[in-house]
């Protein structure tokens, strides 16, 4: 029994857990004679709009010969703030593109891909860019670690529908 | 009077005000940014008044360079010159950024032959034969001029942007492909490697088709040769710069005129 208490301070203490963020990212139904889905990326910035983290990049991974990473550049922000400095694909982060519908994202305090962000004042940013289609950006503001449960949100109007924002201390 | 010889004498008074001022040369790509190690990009690259429609004259492709991010020398693709434009293909394998450039360096000369006006144009070596023993009032004058645009695989960089010394250049403080609308973008001029100072900077965006005024940007350098530009709207925008000087490689030249173009493309945000 004494080997063991130390064992059940640890998961006593398992409460206190990590900090963490729900994302949900909402891509539209689009009634249009040519669809494809969109390319989406989803990093957060501070507030010099350098990139703290790289959140999700959905392109098309499995094109052959790397034909997926030439229309990158089409999500325009993210390309210029982190895209062209990345190595694609990115373990964790990117992946396929998604179908209309709702997306939900969950990522933890000190585990990849967020990692471990500074207190301070950050911008979640959302941008779609769709084959023959428009491209859209979204931005949510948010303080970290948020103090309490905090639900932040964004409607998108084009190529993004409705983006939520769940962080919890 | 004949029919053609009013039609003619109309052609010449009409054209007169456009010689005046001069035409633009002008290179521009398909695309400045890519991001793929596989893409390729086309080029333009022509004479008019209007950017970017060629409707004058094609530019020629015996003045171009291409230099890769890695500094070596890149031949274009499917080089073709027609009526008003020539054209070529770059696949663009290397991260970084290429420069594409329209280098002329070469010699102008005007002189009278039995009373008649002559101009001619061509390389130093070649201004002896290229001139008439009897000609007189001869004046020759060197001209050193850079077109250019950039195009950028991935992260922008590389040694394509080394100045090599010779007319003016520009040096990126901010990168060439790296330019989005509302943020100030830096550069330095160069003339002959050595930072050009109070010089006039022009800037002028494409598809002066649709709009009535030019809208030309103005600024000039300072005494490190740098200008500053924040372009409002996103497009290709044709920045211009020229000096005149008595810096000339033959001794029959008195006067060199120097000059730089370059296509920059501004994103939106």
């Amino acid at each position: 029994m004494r080997r063991m208490l130390p064992l059940a301070l640890c998961c006593l203490a398992a409460p206190v857990a990590a900090a963490d963020m729900n994302l949900t990212v909402e891509i539209p139904t689009l009634k249009v004679a040519e669809y494809h889905r969109p390319y989406v990326a989803v990093w957060i910035e501070r507030e010099d709009h350098s990139v703290a983290a790289n959140l999700a990049v959905w392109y098309d991974v499995k094109k052959a010969s790397g034909e997926g990473t030439k229309w990158l550049k089409d999500m325009r922000q993210w390309w210029r703030r982190s895209g062209r400095d990345q190595a694609m694909p990115i373990d964790g982060v990117s992946g396929a593109t998604r179908p209309a519908g709702q997306h939900q994202l969950r990522f933890t305090d000190g585990k990849a891909p967020l990692g471990t962000l500074a207190p301070g004042h950050y911008e979640l940013i959302v941008e779609a860019a769709r084959e023959v289609g428009g491209h859209e950006t979204q931005r949510i503001a948010f303080d970290w670690p948020a103090k309490a449960p905090t639900h932040l949100a964004a409607q998108g109007t084009d190529e993004l529908g409705q983006i939520t924002l769940d962080l919890n201390p | 009077m004949t029919h053609r010889f009013v039609r003619a004498a109309l052609a010449a008074a009409l054209l007169l005000p456009f010689a005046a001022q001069a035409h633009k040369m002008w290179i521009v790509p398909s695309a400045t940014v890519v991001s793929s190690d596989d893409a390729w990009v086309t080029v333009d690259a022509a004479i008019s008044n209007d950017l970017y429609y060629p409707d004058h004259f094609p530019a020629q492709l015996d003045q171009l360079t291409i230099t890769a991010p890695d500094g070596t020398a890149v031949k274009p693709e499917n080089p073709w010159t027609g009526k008003y434009r020539s054209a070529f293909d770059l696949p663009v394998p290397q991260a970084g950024t290429y420069r594409i450039a329209l280098v002329n360096q070469g010699l102008f000369a005007n002189y009278e032959v039995d009373g008649q006006k002559k101009r001619w144009r061509g390389k130093a070596d070649e201004l002896k034969a290229g001139i008439p023993a009897n000609a007189k009032n001869v004046q020759v004058s060197e001209m050193a001029s850079r077109v250019e645009t950039f195009v950028t695989q991935g992260k922008p960089g590389g040694d394509a942007l080394k100045p090599t010394g010779k007319g003016l250049e520009l040096v990126p403080v901010t990168q060439p492909n790296d330019l989005v609308t509302g943020e100030k973008a830096t550069f330095q001029l160069l003339l002959d490697g050595k930072p050009a100072s109070n010089l006039k900077v022009t800037a002028i965006a494409g598809a002066t088709r649709y709009r009535n005024a030019q809208g030309e940007q103005e600024t000039q350098t300072d005494k490190d040769g740098r200008f500053s530009f924040t372009f409002a709207n996103p497009g290709m925008y044709w920045v211009n710069a020229s000096s005149e000087d008595g810096k000339t490689s033959v001794k029959e030249a008195k006067q060199r005129r120097v000059a730089y173009t370059a296509t920059l493309e501004v994103l939106p945000q």
